[in-house]
């Protein structure tokens, strides 16, 4: 698709900022209906066991408490795993909340005090007393390790590593060698906004519910479903999400718990998660990955063996695309992958930013960084040399790669040339400079959605689908896609977002939204401006200049010339000539015959080259980060302004996972211990250096229609690698553990 | 958090008079979190903010009286403070975020609680905040815990930074309780664990801290608070270490230093500091302190790493006071 740019391409502040930072953008827990109760979570501490007895007297006696809700006096809910499933379709047995007194994970909510006020349903949850039978579990990653499986049935998105050639062999003849085991922490996603739920009750009997989720009309028919109600019996809306990095990919469960006891009610209901609660559901996998390369002296790797385990939890198999990576972006004529799971007795893990990438890649590139200095080559030199252009593991082309000028561009801007090869050769004083490069790499998808476009009397246009801006930038990238394709300002565009009533879209995720809604929104823009001008000419109270094929609809007015000069219309006396109050058009983008094809027969990704400088004192262990750099190629970008925030936003996130974030798992109990923000370490300010975004030029009309490939993602690949590179080159000191802290 | 009764008297007698299971309200950094996590459940809160504790004065002997309501904030930023003691001006900017600081008052420091994750969860099992229930901390995640002053029954962390400094400059506690006045140096206001690890300081029932007395501190540029943390920003202390030198002609008449995110408490050895006397500044004098402050360290499942990062952080910090080149809080970089 041809795209003229006078609004795609622009750097716009966001459309919803003034709303977000005058606190009139509303979130979950914001809606205040009238007559609404509290609900506070009570949280098991065991992880494997069963409830005996529950004593709420005390709980009930508190002034204010309606109602303690456990698993003995729930109202009916769906009785089969099966409606419990949710739109992520992770393989397995979905947790249903409170559905008996069997415990399968610590953290599991055990009840739900619903009281007049805030303060009583938490204090009453604080005196909930529940006796359990303790059960045998395990929650140690190693021992797990030892019962690590293949499931079954995998998830839809999984990619099955697929060989080539003869990794054992060509890695016995290697020349040069490297292996090693190389491990990421457990993290979880903390959102600033906390998961929240306000369900109401409508006097018609269906439910409104306000929900944290990345994806309303997946909540809405888990809901349905695990209530037993119609779809059209509830309306879930998310139209602002503060963060939300996967967590809200799948329903927590306070939304299930606030629906089902506003049901139980009849009343409006808000059940809001604590941070501590936070570390209670997803979570991303502790992973392990055991990495063989082999190259021959000349740099040219020969063999690549990885093997992969994620953790999972024991009634479902969470599976991630973490072994693939290499196999994919490297020209190495053996290769050979496995993946298995490891089971432990806490909640399923599941997908957090860049989902296996952001563990595979980074993991592999740390390897990649040793096996060019195995080979005595400069890691930016080693990845140019074993570079493939085309998806090496599927031998497939791609629709697009420009990483080789994502690495020189970023090496130019980093000044990599004047970096000098020996590890702790580069020193300020008593601090160690590092220098250390890593690529990124992630899917670029694209998923059929919906979108409707609607010019009312009032001049402006109204564009609507099921998205979700998860604070990533959607309703403005939005805003400027109708305002290119409809021809109208930007300031005339209203985007409404996050309702599961709004045409269909899938969850927001895998950094498919731009690319997705998007489209959609392109094609009910086209649509909508052909109709308009269709009824414009088919009316006989138009002016004869409108029926011309040169009539042009820019800036919000129709246009043309004619023998007496230039004439125009505006969009309302448009719609009154044309005989309508208001206009409107649906579409669905899809692949489309061309698209279905070009899936089948090309592979597509978005790429990143990511450099770092660090300087460490190596005898205190302190490592600074004091220049980052990512040059990301990933197709059209739609508003350099929001893209850039979000690769900087990835960059932050990837500087904790190689320096600061890990939840700290006590295997004893299955619980994890730094549940709050003191403790978990997310970087602070002062862990942050000013950081650079370049986005190289990488045209490509087939990977989507807009030819936008999503960035949400790909800042996560490759980052923390880099960092750990970094760090190797300060110090000599190889670190195959994230997070690397002091002492280490 | 449980329900509580409140009152904001204005004399201390009135504040004073035992009302049964209460804590002393001040900023409220520290207890609300606490109270927010069930771990602290006071039937009566007394808010203490309308004492007369507002005041930084000179004292006669040249020293400085810091009052117990004053916040970190106003204390870093006081003229007299960054001037006479930088180092505990240091040390409170090295702690906490601006926003906890603007808060936090002088007093409220000294009595902050551990950062233990077993003492903040009620669903384990800890002698420090249920009396007899255990230390889940011991073979738990410990990274953060203490591996001095420890015992059998808790390994919590003392977590202040200005304290460390307080320690160092040899600080003294003045207390109003119910039998009126005392005063007490600050390195002997906090407990160690042994078997009553519950009790963190000498505090009476219904005894206030009313002010901080610091006696004058001869160390001019010789002085550092030196941090060392799992982020360079908001974060408690892996190591920190507080040192102020008496130096004269290039040698070390005498010295201070105390130790912070080691032990159960300020982390203080006379013995220590006795070898800096007269002394010329060199590696293996240094050497010998770090290892003499360290003596009996002992560590856990997962904090052998403090134990290997202690003597190269108390080194760095000897030096930096005994060159005159401070640890800056703002300059990440480590001089």
């Amino acid at each position: 698709m041809n795209v003229i740019s006078t609004h795609i391409g622009q750097p716009v502040s966001r459309i919803d900022g003034v709303a977000k930072v005058t606190g009139q953008a509303k979130y979950a827990a914001e809606a205040h209906p009238p007559g609404m109760l509290y609900g506070v979570v009570v949280n098991s501490p065991i992880a494997r066991g069963r409830i005996e007895t529950i004593h709420d007297a005390e709980a009930r006696q508190v002034p204010g408490v309606i109602e303690v809700m456990t698993h003995l006096n729930r109202p009916h809910a769906a009785l089969f795993e099966k409606s419990y499933m949710d739109g992520l379709g992770v393989p397995g047995v979905p947790y249903r909340p409170l559905h008996d007194g069997e415990i399968h994970f610590n953290g599991q909510p055990v009840a739900v005090v619903l009281a007049e006020t805030f303060e009583a349903a938490r204090e009453a949850a604080m005196v909930v007393r529940v006796d359990y039978e303790r059960w045998p579990h395990n929650a140690d990653f190693e021992v797990a390790l030892h019962q690590k499986y293949m499931p079954s049935k995998t998830r839809s998105n999984y990619v099955p590593p697929k060989p080539r050639g003869d990794a054992a062999a060509a890695y016995a003849l290697s020349a040069v060698k490297i292996e090693g085991r190389y491990h990421l922490a457990p993290e979880h996603h903390n959102p600033m906004e906390m998961h929240a739920t306000t369900a109401i009750v409508e006097d018609d009997g269906t439910f409104t519910v306000w929900d944290k989720t990345q994806g309303p009309q997946a909540v809405q028919a888990y809901l349905a479903s695990a209530l037993s109600l119609s779809k059209d019996q509830v309306r879930v809306r998310n139209p602002y999400v503060g963060g939300a990095f996967g967590s809200g990919l799948r329903a927590v469960y306070n939304v299930f718990l606030a629906t089902l006891t506003a049901e139980m009610l009849k009343r409006a209901v808000r059940v809001t998660l604590t941070r501590s609660q936070m570390f209670t559901h997803a979570f991303r996998p502790e992973a392990v990955m055991d990495i063989a390369l082999g190259a021959s002296r000349d740099g040219t790797l020969q063999s690549m063996i990885v093997k992969g385990v994620t953790d999972t939890s024991r009634f479902e198999h969470n599976i991630e695309n973490i072994v693939i990576w290499g196999l994919i972006n490297y020209k190495c004529p053996n290769a050979t992958a496995d993946y298995k799971v490891a089971p432990r007795d806490t909640y399923t893990s599941s997908d957090m930013r860049a989902p296996g990438a952001a563990t595979g890649v980074n993991l592999l590139e740390m390897a990649i960084d040793e096996m060019a200095y195995a080979c005595s080559m400069d890691p930016l030199a080693f990845r140019l040399h074993n570079y493939s252009d085309i998806d090496a593991m599927h031998d497939m082309p791609l629709t697009s790669k420009a990483l080789r000028d994502a690495m020189a561009q970023g090496a130019q801007h980093f000044g990599w040339h004047d970096r000098s090869m020996m590890p702790g050769s580069m020193r300020d004083g008593r601090e160690l400079i590092g220098w250390g490069m890593a690529t990124g790499i992630w899917d670029a998808m694209f998923s059929p959605t919906s979108a409707r476009a609607r010019l009312g009397q009032d001049g402006r246009l109204h564009i609507a689908t099921a998205a979700s801006d998860i604070g990533t930038g959607t309703y403005t990238i939005l805003a400027q896609t109708a305002a290119e394709a409809f021809g109208m300002p930007l300031d005339r565009i209203d985007v409404e977002l996050g309702d599961s009533t709004l045409p269909e879209c899938p969850t927001e995720g895998g950094s498919w939204t731009a690319a997705s809604a998007g489209a959609a929104v392109w094609l009910a823009c086209l649509s909508l401006r052909r109709k308009l001008i269709d009824m414009l000419a088919r009316s006989e109270n138009a002016p004869p200049w409108v029926k011309q094929d040169t009539v042009t609809l820019e800036g919000g007015i129709l246009h043309d010339m004619t023998e007496n000069g230039p004439v125009s219309l505006s969009l309302p006396d448009a719609l009154s000539l044309a005989g309508y109050d208001a206009l409107e058009a649906e579409e669905t983008a899809k692949p489309g015959l061309r698209g279905k094809i070009s899936q089948m027969r090309k592979a597509r990704f978005t790429h990143s080259a990511v450099f770092c400088e660090v300087r460490v004192d190596p005898e205190l262990d302190t490592v600074r980060v004091t220049r980052l750099l990512n040059a990301v190629a990933a197709g059209r970008i739609m508003n350099p302004k929001t893209a850039a925030s979000q690769i900087r936003g990835a960059m932050v996130m990837a500087t904790g996972m190689a320096l600061h974030e890990e939840s700290l798992m006590d295997e004893r109990v299955g619980r994890f211990m730094n549940h709050n923000f003191a403790e978990y370490h997310i970087p602070a300010h002062a862990d942050i250096p000013d950081m650079d975004v370049l986005f190289v030029n990488e045209h490509d009309d087939e990977v989507s229609p807009l030819g936008v490939k999503g960035i949400g993602e790909i800042g996560m690949c490759g980052t923390a690698a880099a960092i750990a590179n970094a760090i190797f080159h300060a110090t000599g000191r190889r670190y195959r553990n994230l997070p690397i802290m002091p002492g280490a | 958090m449980r329900s509580f009764s409140y009152s904001r008297p204005t004399s201390f007698e009135e504040a004073c008079r035992n009302a049964g299971h209460t804590r002393f309200l001040a900023g409220g950094t520290n207890l609300i979190d606490l109270m927010k996590s069930d771990v602290e459940r006071p039937a009566h809160v007394i808010d203490i903010k309308s004492l007369p504790m507002h005041h930084i004065a000179d004292r006669p002997d040249g020293g400085l009286h810091l009052g117990a309501l004053v916040t970190n904030a106003d204390t870093a930023a006081h003229p007299l403070v960054v001037e006479r003691y930088p180092l505990l001006a240091s040390a409170i900017l090295a702690g906490a975020s601006p926003q906890i600081r603007n808060m936090a008052t002088n007093g409220g420091n000294l009595n902050q609680r551990t950062r233990c994750h077993y003492f903040y969860d009620p669903a384990m099992a800890c002698n420090k905040r249920s009396p007899g229930t255990g230390c889940a901390a011991r073979g738990g995640r410990n990274r953060i815990m203490a591996v001095l002053g420890t015992s059998d029954a808790c390994i919590a962390t003392f977590p202040s930074d200005m304290c460390i400094a307080l320690a160092a400059l040899n600080a003294t506690i003045n207390l109003h309780g119910p039998d009126g006045e005392r005063t007490v140096g600050v390195r002997d206001y906090h407990c160690l664990p042994g078997d009553t690890p519950w009790r963190d300081n000498i505090l009476q029932p219904g005894e206030i801290v009313t002010a901080i007395d610091l006696p004058p501190a001869p160390f001019g540029p010789h002085h550092t608070y030196l941090k060392v943390r799992d982020r360079l920003s908001f974060a408690f202390a892996i190591v920190s270490v507080a040192v102020g030198l008496c130096m004269k002609d290039g040698r070390i008449e005498r010295g201070s230093i105390a130790l912070g995110g080691m032990g159960t408490k300020p982390w203080c050895v006379p013995h220590a500091e006795a070898l800096l006397e007269d002394q010329l500044p060199s590696h293996s004098l240094f050497r010998d302190v770090a290892e003499r402050l360290l003596h009996g360290a002992v560590a856990d499942r997962d904090n052998t790493a403090k134990i290997r990062l202690a003597p190269r952080v108390i080194e760095r910090a000897l030096w930096q006071a005994a060159i005159g080149t401070p640890q800056s809080q703002t300059d990440k970089a480590i001089r």
